[in-house]
């Protein structure tokens, strides 16, 4: 998966399960490329459903993980109870579990070029492919795997 | 592409993805979209951008709080300096002679092939032709003389040449403002061409012209250079930043100029 390695990235730390969910999924997206348009719409190909740690996740912590400065996924998204100035370059986050399940919401914050390649939005949990890191950031994730599940489970909530 | 709703974009942007999926992954480090160089249509000022109240305070030549450098340039201007003990004004004459400078600037100097900015003409000046002791980039005295040699081009209209020797930095700034860089794995181009308007948390995203510089700029309560915001501005998206002088910084700083062609310059700026 060379030519995936460097557009999808290497994802930090992932269970095996999860890489192999991943990796088909690129498969797919690749068969499926000449259709790009329909891509966000193809259910198949948008969703990581297995978690990336194991146990207990907390909706509370992944809140603040999404409003504080780990996550800050509040410049770009708005939130109605944000209570503060929220950035508008990307939908806000109510609403989000209506729209999308839990899988899709993971791939979204994982790795969310895989269904748009050409999206603003970061990758939380990809480490390759990237140019010029500064030096406390290189090689690491912008979160960690508990994180990201804390978040996942917070969005989970937001209906 | 301003004309369009936020839902619209979107849609645009997913259609798009049909088109431009192949050349991504040619290049994955660019943003495609974007590739040909692209002036914001219709061009505007970073200060339309900012707060009312510190585009008020810009407005204003005795609110302006980066009219204090330029009135220490202005003394700079007169200062004799180095073993000839020769002042700017000495060669250069009053402040007639800057008019039209700074619209011109980054060019390449004939002599020795190198692309300078303002700033770098004058550290060139201070070194070669006062020879005095050099001027440290972002130092005070820099800083003053840059935003006074700028004031005097205040209202005229940006024009770089892009043409023969200055084309290869041209096109290195035009590929490393497409480039998509640190963590955040975000382009120039994807913020200031393609989000311009649009607010990232509080702050609005302006077209990233250099035309305010040498700005005050209140977060950094003085004033600071083009190449401190663009420092700002990888910092902010946890990249490696670019050291003041560097290649990176002027080839950037040129395409940034030809990018603002036509639009005055409104130095010393005022920002948040
Ligand atoms: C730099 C801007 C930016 C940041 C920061 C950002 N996002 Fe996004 N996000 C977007 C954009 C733009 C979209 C719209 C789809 C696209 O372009 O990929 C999006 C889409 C999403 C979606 C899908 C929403 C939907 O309704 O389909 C989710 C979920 C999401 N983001 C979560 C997050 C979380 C959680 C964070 C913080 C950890 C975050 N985003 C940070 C820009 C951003
Ligand atoms: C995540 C979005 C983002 C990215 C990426 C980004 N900037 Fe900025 N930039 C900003 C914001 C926000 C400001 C401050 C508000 C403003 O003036 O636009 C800013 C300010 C600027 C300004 C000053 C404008 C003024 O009038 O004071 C310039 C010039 C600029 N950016 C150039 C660049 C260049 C060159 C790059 C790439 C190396 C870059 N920016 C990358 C968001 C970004
Ligand atoms: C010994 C004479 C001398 C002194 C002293 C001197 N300069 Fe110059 N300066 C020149 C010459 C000669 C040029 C180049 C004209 C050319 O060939 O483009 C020049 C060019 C410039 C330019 C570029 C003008 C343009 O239109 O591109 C600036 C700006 C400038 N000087 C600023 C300064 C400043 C500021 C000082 C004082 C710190 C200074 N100079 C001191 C001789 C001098």
């Amino acid at each position: 998966m060379d030519t995936g390695g460097t557009r999808i990235g290497r994802v930090a730390g992932m269970r095996p399960g999860t890489m192999a969910t991943m990796a088909s999924a690129l498969l797919l997206a690749m068969t499926l490329m000449p259709a790009a348009a329909s891509l966000a719409a193809a259910p198949a190909v948008d969703a990581i459903e297995r978690p990336l740690v194991d146990g207990a996740t907390d909706p509370l912590r992944g809140r603040a993980i999404a409003l504080g400065r780990d996550g800050n996924c509040l410049l770009c998204h708005g939130l109605v109870d944000a209570g503060r100035p929220t950035g508008n370059l990307a939908p806000p986050l109510d609403g989000v579990a209506a729209r999308l399940g839990a899988g899709q919401i993971r791939q979204r914050v994982v790795n969310p070029a895989l269904t748009n390649p050409n999206t603003i939005m970061p990758a939380y949990f990809v480490v390759d492919g990237l140019r010029q890191v500064a030096e406390p950031w290189r090689g690491k994730p912008i979160l960690d795997a508990q994180q990201i599940e804390d978040l996942v489970a917070w969005l989970q909530t937001l209906r | 592409m301003r004309a369009v709703l936020p839902c619209a974009w979107l849609l645009a942007v997913v259609l798009a993805c049909a088109g431009c999926t192949v050349r991504e992954s040619a290049d994955p480090g660019t943003t495609g979209v974007h590739a040909a160089p692209v002036r914001p249509v219709p061009l505007q000022q970073g200060s339309v951008f900012a707060p009312p109240s510190v585009q008020a305070m810009q407005a204003d030549e005795f609110e302006n709080p980066g009219m204090l450098w330029v009135a220490r340039g202005a003394k700079l201007w007169r200062q004799p300096e180095g073993s000839g003990a020769r002042s700017c004004a000495d060669c250069h004459g009053d402040a007639g002679s800057m008019r039209g400078a700074a619209t011109r600037y980054p060019q390449v100097d004939p002599a020795s092939g190198q692309l300078l900015d303002l700033e770098g003409r004058i550290m060139q000046c201070r070194s070669e032709r006062q020879q005095a002791a050099p001027l440290a980039w972002e130092s005070e005295p820099l800083l003053a003389l840059t935003a006074w040699v700028a004031f005097q081009s205040r209202g005229l209209p940006m024009q770089v040449s892009i043409d023969g020797p200055a084309r290869p930095f041209f096109e290195r700034g035009r590929e490393r403002y497409q480039q998509r860089v640190g963590q955040m794995n975000l382009s120039c181009s994807q913020c200031h061409d393609a989000n311009w308007g649009r607010q990232l948390g509080a702050e609005t995203i302006s077209q990233g012209h250099g035309t305010g510089y040498p700005v005050y700029r209140l977060e950094w309560q003085g004033a600071g250079s083009l190449q401190r915001r663009l420092r700002s501005c990888l910092s902010g998206v946890r990249a490696e930043m670019f050291p003041y002088g560097s290649q990176e910084h002027l080839e950037l700083s040129l395409y940034l100029a030809w990018r603002a062609g036509g639009l005055a310059i409104e130095a010393p700026g005022v920002r948040r």
